[in-house]
């Protein structure tokens, strides 16, 4: 038998006694292993904590670096007030609509053969729309849908004048026509590995047991799929809540959206020395997900108990 | 693990007949089913047995109402179900690989199918957890599907499949992704259950070893069709087709001349089990099986034996006639003790017609 060189040195009574501490070399071990860490930490240390740090610290902060309680105050008054309810509406508005309507998407891109033209067209397609936002977003649909648009002269030249019935693309549900336009495809690209993830033999499981289409639905791919769902839910109302460009392009900030004022503010185009201010209104974004992220894994935990 | 003794009431039921009549189901080129004949007598286990392809999976599909056929019928108990959608022909399956809903537990797994029937929840639990106690799980109720290993996982796949009180047990290679002990003990549980709850039962598997232990009877399959159904004995010991013959256990290839309705096999002549359709004279393979050879140790046999493995009562001797040919012997380890490597042998071969190798 061969007994290792530290087992000879303590002995019996070594074996019984507490683990020895680290020696040298397994500290350098564990410092080597830990390098590989070095990379992404520093990433999420530069790119994530640090920013969040100083809108947290700025947001109490006035011009001179004095504490105060006042930008907190006026984040949440007003037309800042305003503009959080006007963009957590939105957001939930399109985060709900893109997710339903990307969900149904990818079920049925899905339910073709997995090497067809349809499907590819479809996936790559969405790769490129779900990216296809800001200016040039904003101005394809104005091109379209704009009171002189394509479309809105096509339908006024059959006697359908949308802008006459009410309808503008410049408002509320101008902007949320067009961020549906990116969360679909968006939701269709990170909900599609979920529902690939669905086992045929579960379906013909439950079909042998006496399950009908919507029993299966029900019972088995509901439960199976909801914690993916809201989980892609949150990303859609994350992502919506964060865009900038497209509805100041298209509104020319005319829709209170809280980045469009946190641009203002930063920018100093309406009032200046306001930076704090609007870190105070980031600092509520934050808060904002973080209360989102809140409730979606309360959901989760009473959803998927059999995650484990 | 062992199953407990008792079935309960609730899955003891009297067995159900099924016929396959002249079956055929293509997919694009493939026939899947080419005329499939087969009659399934109440409370019997049968294992459809076969190569990669040859239909057996699509046999128990079709069956089940998972897929539909382009001709012929299903009958179950005489009745015509072949128009039935699955969801209400009455059939437990168990599949291959483990097909239990990862988002319920196990005992709401079992008592799935009893909640679609509207079955009062006390009646489902009470049901649930006898079956649970039948494949030895009744502690496992309150665990969800990852939390069991591959074995207990099929285990509560077989008491879910029986909660319904099916008419008809399915099991599509339900061992093949365990491993091989667990595989063997599993496998006969599952026949202990069947016998017990006395179900039809139709097993699917391309585990030879596996069928021949589990089933009352054995279809082989090739190309869509079944080329024997039979006891494990008599496929065994009387093949009906060389195919057959070569599929299940082992053959040695002999070369051998035929002459008339014999083959002339080293010197022996023995008698062809069916016609050849081969001329006399022809050289052929011959297709003996390892205990039908005998190897007695003489100085100036014929062959040269090369190699030996030690099994228990028997002991396999590979030896190498003058041709180059070799020869496997299962003989008794008693009488297999001189034939060592590099020892002279005379051959001999039990006096049993014998078939020919296809296409040789």
């Amino acid at each position: 038998m061969t007994v290792s060189n530290t087992t000879t040195r303590t002995g019996a009574a070594g074996l019984s006694a507490a683990p020895a501490r680290p020696t040298g070399r397994r500290w350098v071990a564990r410092a080597a292993g830990l390098l590989g860490l070095l990379p992404f930490l520093a990433y999420t240390g530069l790119f994530l904590a640090a920013p969040v740090v100083m809108v947290v610290v700025g947001a109490f902060q006035d011009n001179d670096g004095a504490f105060t309680t006042d930008n907190v105050t006026t984040a949440v008054s007003d037309q800042y007030g305003r503009a959080f309810v006007t963009s957590i509406e939105l957001s939930a508005l399109t985060a709900v609509v893109g997710a339903v309507l990307g969900a149904v998407l990818a079920q049925a891109v899905l339910s073709r053969r997995p090497d067809g033209v349809l499907r590819k067209a479809v996936t790559s397609a969405s790769g490129v729309l779900a990216n296809f936002g800001g200016v040039q977003l904003a101005f394809a649909f104005i091109a379209t849908l704009g009171s002189i648009g394509i479309v809105t002269k096509a339908l006024a030249a059959v006697g359908l004048d949308i802008y006459q019935g009410g309808f503008t693309l410049f408002g509320f549900t101008g902007i949320a026509i067009v961020y549906i336009y990116f969360q679909v495809p968006l939701m269709l690209i990170v909900f599609t590995p979920a529902l690939e993830g669905m086992r045929e033999q579960w379906r013909e499981a439950a079909e042998n047991l006496g399950a009908t289409r919507w029993q299966y639905w029900r019972h088995v791919a509901g439960p199976v799929l909801l914690p993916p769902f809201l989980a892609s839910l949150l990303l859609l109302f994350a992502n919506s809540l964060s865009a900038f460009a497209t509805a100041e392009a298209l509104t020319n900030g005319i829709i209170g959206l809280v980045p469009i004022q946190i641009g203002a503010l930063v920018s100093g185009n309406v009032v200046a020395d306001q930076q704090n201010l609007g870190k105070a209104l980031g600092l509520g974004m934050v808060i904002v997900v973080g209360l989102v992220m809140a409730v979606y894994y309360r959901i989760q935990r009473r959803t998927a108990r059999w995650l484990g | 693990m062992t199953v407990t003794e008792a079935a309960p009431e609730a899955v003891k039921r009297a067995g159900t007949s099924v016929e396959f009549r002249g079956l055929r189901r293509s997919f694009g080129e493939v026939a899947a089913l080419d005329g499939l004949d087969l009659a399934i007598a109440p409370g019997e286990l049968v294992a459809l047995l076969g190569p990669s392809g040859c239909g057996k999976t699509t046999a128990l599909r079709v069956l089940a109402g998972l897929e539909q056929v382009d001709a012929g019928e299903v009958l179950v108990d005489g009745g015509d179900v072949t128009g039935v959608p699955a969801n209400k022909r009455d059939m437990g399956m168990v599949f291959q690989s483990y097909s239990l809903f990862p988002n319920l537990a196990v005992r709401d797994n079992v008592a799935f199918g009893l909640r679609l029937r509207g079955v009062a929840a006390a009646t489902r639990r009470r049901r649930a957890q006898e079956l649970l106690e039948l494949v030895g799980l009744d502690s496992h109720g309150h665990r969800y599907p990852h939390q069991l290993s591959g074995g207990q996982q099929q285990r509560v796949a077989l008491a879910r499949a029986l909660a319904i009180e099916p008419r008809v047990l399915l099991l599509d290679e339900p061992l093949s992704a365990l491993d091989a002990q667990v595989r063997t003990q599993l496998r006969d549980e599952i026949r202990r259950l069947q016998l017990r709850v006395g179900i039809t039962t139709l097993f699917v598997t391309h585990d030879q070893e596996e069928a021949l232990s589990i089933a009352d009877r054995v279809g082989v399959m090739r190309s869509g069709r079944l080329e024997q159904c039979d006891t494990p004995a008599e496929l065994y010991q009387r093949p009906a087709t060389a195919f057959v013959a070569e599929f299940v256990g082992t053959m040695n290839h002999v070369p051998g001349v035929v002459a008339g309705q014999e083959v002339v096999v080293a010197g022996h002549r023995l008698t062809l089990a069916e016609p050849a359709g081969a001329r006399d004279g022809q050289l052929v393979k011959v297709l003996l099986r390892p205990e039908s050879v005998t190897l007695t140790a003489e100085a100036d046999g014929q062959a040269l034996v090369s190699d030996r493995s030690f099994r228990g009562a028997v002991t396999r001797v590979t030896a190498t006639l003058p041709d180059g040919t070799t020869l496997l012997a299962d003989l008794p380890s008693v009488t297999a003790a001189d034939l060592q490597p590099g020892a002279q042998a005379a051959v001999r071969f039990a006096p049993q017609p014998v078939l020919l190798a296809e296409g040789e």
